[in-house]
């Protein structure tokens, strides 16, 4: 054998070697989207078929959700309103508090507090939910009752302000990573024309980083809607569309979460309550897409 | 070929073969059937969450008293308990209510002939924050209550103050017992909060004083208040000799009338010093004893 010969061989060997390796790692990559597909397919072969026995606008627009009296009723409006009013609470709170949490660990915070508070405020994230919802139940709520004299401390606002916990570190930890993304020399551009810090933070660096921020209020959103344990335990259940801040609520993932496991297998009820789990997947598809869209379409920096 | 792929085929063959012979392994393990074949007899139970922790009790004991006799026992729902003894997917059904007229036709349509056995007593409570005046309700202002239409304190002799209304959730078996004792066909208000325990309905209660909800008998504690209703105490006799208003009592579905190693469970629930131990135990009412 030449040299020549076993050194080509060696090089065939790293090309089959090679093809082998990418091909392992397509495979890996193509299952888990896979697996999301049967998800999805599983989901809508559950749910769809509720449309055979009830019209889409009287699951959509009915106004109550009694899926167990004679004869059952599937109005999902109020299951609707109770995730909206919650989701709208919490980011009303989560959003100006995790931007304004970001701007300052990336603007002003000195480095070694910045090094020290961003793993904490990510730390936070990890907490889980049942712990976050007990707190909600056993702290928040007699505090709401006792100081706001609510007739019950599981409402929409208890809830919200619990789902805030949740999304505040999603936000800010998103939210601080474009901000910091901003080229430096547009600061420095900023400062040299005679801009203040606040003025270059406020209307150079927030602007510049608006798409990251974007994605950042989406995803934090889309984490509370979908969040199922909080407001199981602090939203009251009651199937109501709230008319007030201290309303209580059923929101979508609590409503599946109490029922799936009585509903019986096939049967009406568990056709219903897949169904609003299609209902919540669409909103949290939107939010993703409205995220991404405000990224392409603010493609400037951080996004 | 040359020897670097040759080599790196054969690890990969290695790999594949160990992964298929785990595979079959699995497999192999996953077809054995789930009980060894020496453990006899297997009853499989399922249906009602409520009556679940009295069988769980019980069925500890009782196989500790028949080595032969394993049983399997879950939870799901009296609907989805009495729909698997139906389809014959188990052969002790649990439920915290009589059984429908449309699951008996299903049962018949089925050739399945569900027989029932009561097992135990379960009384609910109507319950209030310990600081609320309200001493005595009658059922129909309980109804009344729970349906929305008295929403303040006042009209009962109480506070001027908004009724908190607290309901369990419409699956379980205890909204059903209430819905059929104390609503008769009225529906609960949308606006009444739902927990999904009864624990849930005893926490919520005890940390409002604005608020009435209804628990089993076994989950009463010192910070709730019990109240009379149609002027009859909420005690265990009361309950025994159905003067109580808001009792039902818990059921297990066989299909026929028992026999083999069945009979022999239902003989075991019954029995004063074994079953109905566990059903007192659990926080329920045992049954009075048969001569």
């Amino acid at each position: 054998m030449t040299v020549e010969t076993k050194l080509n061989s060696m090089r065939r060997d790293a090309l089959v070697k090679e093809r082998l390796i990418r091909l392992a790692l397509a495979g890996v990559a193509w299952t888990s989207l896979l697996f999301l597909g049967l998800i999805m397919l599983f989901l809508f072969r559950e749910g769809l078929p509720l449309f055979a026995l009830l019209s889409p606008a009287e699951f959509f627009s009915g106004m109550d959700w009694r899926p167990t009296s004679e004869p059952p009723e599937f109005g999902i409006l109020p299951l609707i309103a109770g995730s909206v009013a919650v989701t709208g609470i919490s980011s009303a709170i989560a959003i100006p508090l995790g931007i304004m949490t970001a701007a300052w660990l990336a603007e002003f915070a000195p480095p070694l507090l910045r090094r020290l508070c961003k793993p904490l405020i990510e730390l936070l994230a990890s907490l889980p939910s049942v712990v976050l919802g007990f707190f909600g139940m056993v702290v928040l709520a007699p505090m709401l009752q006792e100081y706001f004299d609510a007739d019950t401390g599981l409402n929409i606002f208890n809830a919200g302000l619990t789902l805030a916990f949740m999304c505040v570190p999603t936000i800010c930890s998103v939210a601080e990573d474009a901000i910091f993304a901003v080229p430096v020399s547009l600061r420095e551009a900023s400062l040299a024309l005679g801009a203040t810090r606040w003025e270059t933070t406020s209307r150079v660096v927030l602007p510049a980083a608006f798409s990251g921020i974007g994605t950042a209020c989406m995803l934090g959103m889309s984490r509370g809607i979908g969040e199922t344990m909080v407001v199981l335990m602090t939203a009251g259940g009651a199937g109501i569309i709230p008319s007030a801040l201290f309303d209580p609520a059923r929101p979508m993932p609590a409503a599946i979460a109490a029922e799936m496991a009585e509903a019986a297998f096939g049967g009406e009820h568990y056709r219903a309550l897949f169904a609003i789990g299609m209902t919540l997947f669409m909103f949290t598809l939107a939010f993703n897409l409205i995220a991404r869209r405000i990224t392409e379409k603010r493609g400037l920096a951080g996004g | 070929m040359s020897k670097g792929l040759t080599a790196a085929l054969r690890r990969g063959a290695r790999l594949t073969a160990l992964s298929v012979f785990s595979l079959f392994c699995g497999l192999a393990f996953s077809l054995l059937p789930a009980q060894p074949a020496w453990a006899g007899e297997e009853i499989l139970i399922t249906g009602s969450t409520t009556v679940l922790p009295v069988m769980q009790k019980a069925g500890e004991a009782f196989m500790a008293a028949h080595p032969d006799i394993s049983l399997a026992i879950s939870g799901g729902g009296s609907g989805n308990g009495i729909k698997a003894l139906n389809e014959g997917l188990c052969k002790v059904a649990m439920s915290s209510r009589d059984i429908k007229a449309s699951e008996l036709e299903e049962a018949r349509a089925k050739g399945v002939r569900p027989q029932r056995l009561a097992i135990a007593v379960d009384a609910l409570l109507p319950v209030l924050h310990p600081s609320n005046p309200v001493n005595a309700l009658s059922l129909d202002q309980l109804r009344d209550i729970y349906a929305g239409k008295i929403v303040n304190w006042k009209e009962v002799g109480g506070r001027d103050e908004k009724i908190v209304v607290i309901s369990r959730d419409t699956s379980s078996g205890t909204f059903e017992s209430w819905a059929d004792t104390v609503m008769r066909g009225e529906k609960t208000a949308a606006s009444a909060l739902m927990q999904a325990s009864n624990g849930g309905v005893a926490q919520a209660v005890a940390g409002n004083r604005r608020a009435i909800g209804y628990i089993g008998f076994g989950y009463l504690n010192a910070s709730l208040k019990k109240i009379k209703v149609n002027n009859i105490e909420g005690t265990a006799e009361n309950a025994l000799n159905k003067t109580w208003p808001i009792a039902r009592e818990l059921y297990i579905f066989t299909n026929g009338e028992p026999a083999g190693a069945v009979k022999k469970l239902t003989d075991f629930l019954l029995d004063p010093r074994k079953g109905q131990k566990a059903v007192a135990e659990t926080g329920f009412i045992p049954l009075p004893l048969k001569k």
